[in-house]
């Protein structure tokens, strides 16, 4: 049933100035790695990302960056609090090949995070771009080395690693090596660009996009995408290169709540 | 020409089956998909004359049977809206949902779409709107009529009513509807409104706290409101309230609707259920011998 299903925050981890992951019990089933949860905190709803899925100690994780009104008050709370959770949704990660790149920048590190655990964890080679605007933004470095994937980190600043955007890194990982296929969340500009890329190495790819959500169960249309009209709740919000191909509004716009369009600049 | 072609206030339609206001419908995108799938017909999400972010979260929860929702009309407004018309496909008819607080406004939003849909359904039951608009227009007959007749006055493309059933007598509202020139009537909008409370906080879950019942819980009480209308009302009926598969549109044929409209029931099926309920209606016709749609309209008042 899609209702909001009442958990206490287990503990609570600082990962940066600006982000932190909020652990609960709960029973893991098929959560997969690229779906997202409706998190409601009794003021409002908006869908996360899963960060951590932990089938031994049903566990899972929802890391959230502090940029409005309700990841404030999410911010705000401490373990014991309460917090309603509805999902899994959407369509996550498909796992593939024995090599694969994952990119993730910025709060895209989230569902990156998650992936390149459940990868590593059954035998697939994950290489991690890890994008950040300055070194303390980096996220989840301990978790990657831990899982064994290898970690590449850059900073707009140049504070850690490469200095630029992860696409440069990116792209500088895919002439050094061969990848069976690549997944990626982040900004959707640097996915556009990461998807060109993706293109003229002609590696297969995922890419998880974020659209203003409302029901998240498939009716309101508030995520639907030109031109084929899919729900990216649904059909999303992971999809591969062929499919969003198809999406004709990827990297060029998107909806407010309203239905109205912003360019993505 | 196929069994399941019909002919609505003139405008023909492939087969009977519409997708439902509310439901996807507020881009051209969502709306060719619906007619990809199988819709004779879409209508699309109601909008007004200014852009509308509706309520905040959680505006939809499930409950047994359905769905009930709290969106509050969010729409991006007429100006935006027409360039989504603008983009439709036009493989099958289209119909523009308006809403407003007075017939000015409606008459104002249905004239500057006329040239982009086939019709228009008014949205006088919307359960949970604010500001004068929605049921609160749709349960007083006077005013019901007073903008239906502004509408009529105002544009030469066929208008549907949309009723709510939470009034005392739906007849009324309708034979009102259809005095001041409805051409045809849609009946259920969401039933209610309802509400459903978290049991560890206590909390209402919908931020509003109430909102439209929708899905298959509501199917009963609409198949009786169309019944009811049929006999005294001789416009045609959209049915549309939980309709799930093809017997639920054979029940609202029977009951006296000419077509359906499917909404809730996407999140169940997904698009696909256009398809499904399709073949099970054109295999069901084919077995029993029917050559057309009109023949089942009503059959449950022989």
């Amino acid at each position: 049933m899609h209702v909001p299903k009442i958990v206490k925050i287990k503990r609570i981890i600082e990962e940066s100035p600006t982000v932190k992951t909020f652990i609960f019990d709960w029973e893991v089933k098929n959560e997969i790695p690229g779906q997202f949860m409706m998190v409601w905190n009794l003021h409002d709803e908006k869908p996360m990302s899963i960060s951590m899925i932990d089938p031994l100690k049903n566990e899972i994780g929802i890391s959230i960056k502090n940029i409005g009104e309700f990841t404030g008050q999410v911010h705000e709370l401490t373990p014991g609090d309460k917090l309603g959770l509805r999902g899994p949704y959407g369509r996550g990660f498909h796992i593939a090949g024995s090599k694969v790149l994952a990119v993730g920048g910025g709060i895209g590190m989230a569902p990156i995070v998650a992936f390149s655990e459940e990868a590593s964890r059954i035998g697939v080679d994950v290489h991690v771009v890890s994008a950040a605007s300055t070194m303390n933004e980096l996220l989840f470095d301990d978790r990657i080395q831990r899982s064994r994937s290898k970690l590449l980190t850059c900073t707009d600043d140049g504070s850690h690693g490469l200095c630029g955007f992860g696409t440069d890194l990116a792209e500088k990982a895919m002439s050094e090596d061969d990848y069976d296929m690549i997944v990626s969340c982040g900004p959707e500009i640097m996915m556009k660009k990461l998807f060109e890329m993706v293109e003229k190495f002609k590696i297969p790819a995922q890419f998880s996009l974020e659209r203003y959500m409302k029901c998240g169960m498939g009716l309101c249309g508030q995520c639907c995408v030109d031109d084929l009209g899919w729900r990216v709740c649904v059909e999303g919000p992971v999809f591969w290169t062929d499919e969003l191909k198809m999406i004709t509004e990827f990297g060029k716009y998107k909806r407010d709540s309203s239905g109205v369009k912003h360019s993505i600049s | 020409m196929t069994i399941l072609e019909i002919k609505l206030c003139g405008i023909k339609m492939r087969n009977p089956t519409m997708l439902a206001a509310g439901i996807l419908g507020s881009t051209a995108s969502s709306l060719n998909w619906a007619a990809r799938s199988g819709a004779g017909a879409v209508v699309t999400k109601s909008f007004g004359l200014s852009p509308n972010k509706g309520y905040a979260n959680p505006t939809t929860v499930e409950v047994t049977g359905g769905v009930i929702n709290a969106i509050g009309l969010s729409n991006p407004g007429v100006d935006n809206f027409k360039d989504e018309l603008l983009k439709l496909n036009k493989s099958v008819p289209a119909i523009a949902s308006l809403y407003g607080a007075n017939p000015e406004e409606f008459s104002e939003i249905a004239t500057r779409v006329e040239g982009l849909v086939d019709a228009l359904e008014l949205n006088v039951s919307c359960p949970h709107a604010i500001g004068g608009c929605g049921s609160a227009i749709g349960q007083d007959p006077l005013l019901t009529a007073e903008i239906v007749g502004s509408v009529k006055k105002s544009v030469k493309i066929p208008v549907f009513v949309k009723l709510t059933p939470n009034v005392t007598d739906i007849v009324e509202i309708a034979l009102h509807a259809r005095d001041a020139g409805a051409d045809a009537l849609t009946m259920i909008n969401s039933l209610g409104p309802g509400m459903r409370i978290d049991i560890e906080t206590g909390k209402p879950i919908l931020k509003n706290k109430f909102g439209g019942l929708s899905g298959p819980a509501i199917k009963p009480v609409a198949i009786r409101c169309v019944y009811d209308v049929f006999d005294s009302v001789d416009i045609p009926i959209i049915g549309v309230g939980g309709i799930r598969d093809h017997e639920d549109v054979l029940e609202f044929l029977y009951a006296g609707a000419s077509c359906v409209q499917i909404g809730t029931s996407i999140m169940y099926e997904g698009m696909d259920i256009f398809g499904k309920i399709l073949n099970g209606l054109e295999r069901f016709m084919d077995e029993k011998g029917y050559g057309s749609v009109d023949e089942l309209v009503g059959i449950a008042h022989k």
